[in-house]
């Protein structure tokens, strides 16, 4: 039985480069989706408020790990054979819609409502408001959290790992299983990952504190 | 008899920034002292001083016994002599009335809790708040709450009393209340050190003016100097910073 | 699209799923109690005057918020078991799930605690009070208080997250839902019916700490919630 070598650092950082096509990805997705439900969420339309609001509670009450398994098998039950990349993309694209809905809906209710009706009185229509009056206003707020949840979508790729997708933490499962050495792989694994979302936890914060800061002088 | 409170050349440093710059005076039991000066003139800084709030870098501070600047003193014993009430009340929100009165005398006192109360329903008698005993502070006026945050200082019988600006958060009303129990205290015998912008009620309740400019002890008297100042400094400040 | 839904297969496994979900409630009552004294102790740790003490709290907060959680338990639960140190399943699993949620109950706690007025420790200072008692009655409840509704969303957070523990053969709901896939072949309806038992789980423990939180916070009770 050989120790951890080169030929394992380079597996691990294959890995690594499909966690971030997969984080990539599933931002993407989930940023177009959580876009609707935002949108949903705010609709004056009452029902679809209402189905908005049922579908973030489903899913913010569901394990990802459940809605992998689900997209994984419910994918196979409708006779679509897809890549596990692909699955786990679908996963969590539904995953941070959800998340990121809420997120942004918050930043956008926070604008508040005289800014729409400002918007308004201009006799902008609510479409034109939110384009050009609430959407830039809350950008500036929902980056810091938005940032903070990429962290948390990097991490939680690793749960691709289930459906047999090979990212950063399969591939250390693959080594340990061969090597058994489980604090070495697992240990450099979540060095790995502390090296992509520390920078990001970091940058995330320094855009919160100068969001204050702006708001404080405002 | 020896003085309940007695500064000696005290130096109160921040950073760079020296705004105690060896001051003096002395407090005899009973007396009541008025603290007076302009914003920044270090009169809060020597009350905070006195019961360790801020620690000194030069002089003495003797109080009731205890030598404030000795680094070995034990802050906690000095402070059940001492009470303190502040500008801004600071009762702990999550507690009702009766519960801010009695916490210390619970867990510094030990007292066990149906004594602790019926001191709480004394006190709060005193500052005539008997019957606000289980409210929560956000349901009393400023006035009130700031009557039960001497209540709450008072509990503890201090042998001598702080007040920092306790009336400047107050609209005038309310500066009223606060001030006859205040004075009520004084007629009792307590011993006071106030730091107020307050000058009727310096010249009715004080024994003894204290005038700080620029972190000297600029000026001391009776309460009469506030009418006739013996400094052009004092002269000033009464015609112009109040 | 031709699938039939076959839900009934599933009927002779009601007693597993339900004592799947026990042992799930169980995880997590167990973590949210120990993860919050680790999460309030680290917050004081944080706050320390002692630099040596607030750098080890930061290293512990910020190396579990940013790793995986299947990271960690597989570092935990294999890596003890490679030098020897075995220890039941589920002990396993609630140790790993006190590190980690710990450390986020500690960021939130911290942030409740940095919130309260300088003021009211002053004024406690000035009676008497000893570091412990200030905290012990004036800091750490009022706190509490002011980041609960954090804190519960972290919680049902933490909650849905004890489903990973099936990844080291915890007998959890998703673990029970694992075996009983295997058997019925039924994979589509044996998770729909576990999301379902988690949606439940979810809405019981928010009426959980909407209870608890009346209870610990009077004046909440008292005056409504402010």
């Amino acid at each position: 039985m050989d120790g951890f070598g080169t030929g394992h650092l380079v597996y691990l950082l294959n890995g690594l480069l499909w966690t971030v096509v997969l984080s990539v990805l599933a931002l993407l997705l989930g940023g177009i989706a959580g876009f609707g439900v935002m949108l949903a969420r705010i609709s004056q339309r009452r029902w679809l408020r209402r189905v908005s609001m049922g579908y973030v509670q489903i899913v913010q009450g569901t394990p990802l790990l459940i809605q992998m398994f689900l997209m994984y098998f419910g994918l196979g039950v409708a006779g679509v054979q897809v890549p596990a990349l692909l699955a786990a993309a679908l996963a969590m694209m539904i995953y941070s819609s959800a998340y990121l809905g809420e997120i942004w809906r918050g930043c956008v209710q926070s604008i508040g409502k005289t800014q729409f009706e400002a918007a308004e009185t201009l006799a902008l229509t609510r479409w034109q408001s939110l384009i050009d009056v609430i959407l830039p206003q809350a950008a500036r707020i929902a980056t810091p959290p938005t940032v903070g949840f990429v962290v948390q979508l990097v991490k939680n790729t690793s749960l691709a790992s289930v459906v047999g997708f090979l990212e950063l933490t399969r591939s250390a499962q693959v080594i340990n299983n061969s090597l058994f050495q489980p604090f070495l792989v697992f240990g450099i694994a979540a060095a790995l990952y502390f090296a992509v979302c520390y920078p990001l936890s970091l940058w995330s914060r320094t855009l919160e504190r100068k969001l204050n800061a702006g708001r404080r002088q405002a | 008899m020896p003085a309940a409170v007695k500064l000696e050349n005290v130096v109160k440093r921040f950073g760079a920034l020296e705004v105690l710059k060896g001051i003096s005076f002395d407090i005899e039991p009973g007396q009541v002292v008025a603290l007076i000066g302009a914003s920044g003139s270090g009169k809060s800084t020597a009350l905070r001083c006195i019961n360790r709030l801020e620690q000194i870098q030069g002089g003495s501070i003797h109080v009731c016994g205890h030598r404030v600047e000795d680094p070995t003193l034990d802050p906690r014993a000095l402070r059940q002599d001492v009470g303190m009430v502040f500008q801004s009340y600071n009762l702990f929100p999550h507690m009702t009335v009766g519960q801010n009165v009695i916490l210390a005398l619970k867990r510094v006192k030990k007292m066990p809790k149906a004594e602790a109360m019926r001191i709480a329903e004394r006190v709060l008698k005193q500052v005539g708040l008997a019957e606000k005993i289980d409210s929560y502070p956000e349901q009393l006026s400023g006035g009130q709450q700031q009557r039960v945050a001497i209540a709450r200082s008072l509990a503890m019988s201090p042998k001598v009393m702080l007040f920092d600006e306790v009336t400047s958060a107050l609209d005038p009303k309310l500066t009223g209340e606060v001030l006859r129990v205040m004075e009520d205290l004084a007629k009792g015998g307590m011993t006071m050190v106030v730091v107020t912008h307050e000058m009727a009620f310096a010249r009715r309740a004080a024994d003894k003016v204290i005038f700080m400019h620029h972190g000297h002890v600029h000026e001391v008297g009776g309460p009469n100097i506030l009418t006739n100042p013996g400094t052009a400094e004092l002269r000033e400040f009464l015609e112009h910073d109040l | 699209m031709q699938y039939e839904f076959n839900f009934a297969a599933l009927a002779p496994y009601w007693g597993s799923f339900l004592s799947g979900a026990w042992v799930t409630i169980q995880l997590t009552v167990a973590s949210v109690a120990l993860g919050m004294v680790i999460g309030v102790l680290c917050a004081i740790a944080r706050r320390s005057a002692f630099r040596s003490l607030r750098t080890a709290a930061g290293i512990y907060i910020e190396t579990v918020r940013n790793t995986p959680f299947i990271v960690q338990i597989f570092f935990i639960f294999f890596g003890l078991s490679s030098v020897g140190l075995r220890m039941p399943i589920l002990w396993a699993a609630i140790f790993a799930l006190v590190i980690n949620v710990g450390a986020y109950t500690a960021e939130i706690v911290r942030a409740g605690m940095d919130a309260i007025p300088h003021g009211q420790i002053e004024a406690a200072e000035a009676l008497g009070l000893t570091k412990f008692q200030i905290y012990r009655d004036i800091i750490i409840m009022p706190a509490i208080e002011k980041v609960y509704p954090a804190l519960t969303s972290q919680f049902v957070l933490m909650m849905l997250t004890t489903s990973i523990a099936s990844q080291i053969s915890a007998e959890e709901l998703t673990g029970v839902a694992n075996n009983i896939q295997s058997n019925t072949f039924r994979s589509f309806e044996t998770y729909i019916v576990v999301g379902l038992l988690y949606i439940g789980i979810t809405f019981l423990m928010r009426a959980a700490f909407w209870g608890i939180g009346q209870i610990a916070f009077p004046r909440r009770r008292k005056l409504g919630e402010a």
